[in-house]
């Protein structure tokens, strides 16, 4: 019964495929990838307009108001009016913005977020494309991100535009090392670039009780905090979301653009946050793997989505919580801590497999991060301390 | 199949190379080599060579293009102006051209029928890369750090 729970989307799937028995090959891997992309939408798109519902309701928790509550059951109706409210909105296009520029960064955007989604395995069987190099994948597409913002930056002919297309990749680039290394000693210990290859080493549990995943070697967690939080960079959060900080230039690369357009940037932004949320639960949280024995009832797919809504509940905290940081704290806190604390990951975890992988391999990895750690934080935080503040005007 | 998608790859790839070439806007012949990159990055995948492929997005378009644009915008303040048709251009063009075919007719390995390839996976290429040509990857990882350095220094306040 529960096997067949489990994998009663893939069962689905393999129903819809058998009304294209006897057509040629060509045309049941086309049918089979357009059921799979259709699916991806459907899923996702759904929980674009939740979570847009939800981080409004849960900052409003947060900052002590109510939030939405108007339009239907609890407001949940709520992103069906705002996406009508879109649609009706006149597409203002600036007289001398270029315009196929201006029209094609929001397409590129948002196709190259959707892509990303394809490699991740949602669960049991459940991945929608598997690729040898999946995870070089996610990030080949990642990195086409940049390209589109600059396109929206310069196509608008706008200042504010400009200057917050140059902020969003500046901290992009900066941040996609630290991201990319720390997925590093993930890839190293598994020795495979297949997303499918990772999720099932992280199966089992260390003495009966404690699951296998990666967060919980020192290395591991190490390297999970620094993803997650270049991924809070890569999808310009806050407090990293200097690209559109209102206070000082509009809305970034966003400001010339209105109506549906401006909603696919939001679609966009919030797609890219579900893909690397999702890649943080695959490598580190045991993807769709229960962390208990004794939960293995529930559904794989069940437990995917449960860590990749918790991770989008830290992401709406830290937007309720944290202020907004200025843009060279961003690219010092890149370059002088993520980057030598990726590179120490890829060691402690190199350390951690020569040592046997047990627990003095565990004490031994935790001793190299700790060291790191606290010499890196000696060395950035003297003479800095207490020094005045001081201001660099334009000439 | 394999055929058809060449086709298709290739009519795509040489419209966007003859788009970077004759545009007015030198900001769009930029955007459209991007897609040129994309073309040959297909090419890529059609060949099995997924990795090479994927490399091919990640560096190019990734990195190489949003070079070129950043270049493009901080250093030409004339790129609207029309320079009329640039004769240098087609020389060199005719020159690579020329080696190219001269080098593969020259070729002795090359034959019609297809060579019997290992499956290219990122495991092999990674063995490889570690064993046989670990020496040549160590000198492009060097020049590389030396590179990275020079840049640097080159952007490096300098103390008054």
């Amino acid at each position: 019964m529960s096997i067949s729970v489990d994998q009663i989307f893939v069962i689905g799937k393999r129903w819809l495929l058998s009304w294209l028995t006897g057509a040629p090959s060509w045309v049941t891997q086309i049918g089979s990838s357009l059921v799979n992309i259709f699916a991806l939408l459907g899923v996702f798109l759904t929980l674009f307009a939740l979570m847009s519902v939800l981080e409004r309701k849960i900052l409003g928790r947060i900052q002590n108001r109510y939030g939405p509550n108007r339009v239907g059951p609890f407001g949940l109706f709520q992103p069906i009016a705002d996406g009508i409210k879109m649609l009706i909105k006149e597409d203002i296009v600036p007289a001398r913005a270029d315009k196929i520029v201006h029209f094609l960064a929001p397409v590129m955007i948002a196709a190259t977020a959707i892509l990303a989604l394809g490699i991740i395995p949602y669960g049991r069987g459940m991945t929608p494309f598997t690729i040898d190099g999946g995870i070089l994948f996610f990030f080949a597409v990642g990195s086409t991100t940049e390209l589109a913002v600059f396109m929206a930056g310069w196509g608008s002919n706008n200042k504010f535009s400009m200057l917050g297309a140059m902020r969003a990749i500046a901290q992009m680039i900066s941040y996609e090392l630290p991201l990319i290394i720390t997925v590093l000693p993930v890839v190293m210990i598994v020795g495979s670039l297949t997303p499918d290859t990772i999720v099932a080493a992280q199966d089992g549990y260390a003495f009966g009780l404690v699951p296998r995943w990666f967060v919980f070697t020192p290395w591991g967690a190490a390297a999970f905090v620094l993803f997650f939080v270049s991924g809070l960079v890569e999808s310009n959060r806050t407090p990293f979301d200097v690209p559109e900080g209102e206070s000082e230039i509009v809305a970034g690369h966003m400001t010339e653009y209105s109506g549906f357009k401006y909603a696919t940037f939001f679609m966009a932004e919030y797609i890219g946050m579900f893909a690397i949320t999702g890649l943080a639960a695959t490598l580190f949280l045991g993807g769709w793997h229960a962390p208990l024995r004794a939960l293995e009832f529930v559904p794989s797919y069940v437990w995917f989505f449960a860590k990749l809504s918790a991770l989008l509940f830290v992401y709406i905290w830290l937007r309720g919580t944290l202020p907004r940081t200025r843009v060279d704290q961003i690219m010092n806190f890149a370059w002088k801590f993520m980057l030598p604390m990726a590179f120490t990951c890829i060691v402690a975890a190199a350390v951690w497999h020569y040592a046997g992988r047990g627990l003095c391999g565990w004490l031994w990895s935790l001793a190299v991060i700790a060291v790191t750690y606290f010499t890196l934080s000696i060395l950035l935080d003297t003479r800095r301390k207490f020094a005045p503040r001081t201001y660099r005007f334009a000439e | 199949m394999n055929s058809v998608a060449f086709i298709i790859i290739a009519i795509f790839t040489l419209a966007a190379a003859l788009a970077t070439a004759t545009l007015q806007k030198l900001m769009h012949a930029a955007l459209s080599f991007a897609v040129a990159f994309v073309g040959i990055a297909a090419f890529f995948f059609l060949l099995g060579a997924e990795f090479v492929g994927l490399v091919q997005i990640f560096v190019y378009i990734g990195a190489v293009a949003v070079l070129i644009v950043f270049t493009i915008l901080l250093t030409r303040r004339d790129v609207e102006k029309d320079r009329g048709f640039n004769w240098s251009g087609v020389v060199v063009a005719i020159a690579v051209f020329g080696g190219l075919i001269l080098a593969i007719l020259k070729t002795q390995s090359l034959s019609g029928a297809a060579l019997e390839t290992p499956a290219l996976t990122v495991k092999f290429i990674g063995e490889v890369l570690m064993t046989s040509y670990v020496w040549p990857l160590q000198c492009v990882g060097l020049l590389l750090t030396a590179a990275l350095i020079g840049a640097l220094i080159l952007v490096m306040e300098e103390k008054r």
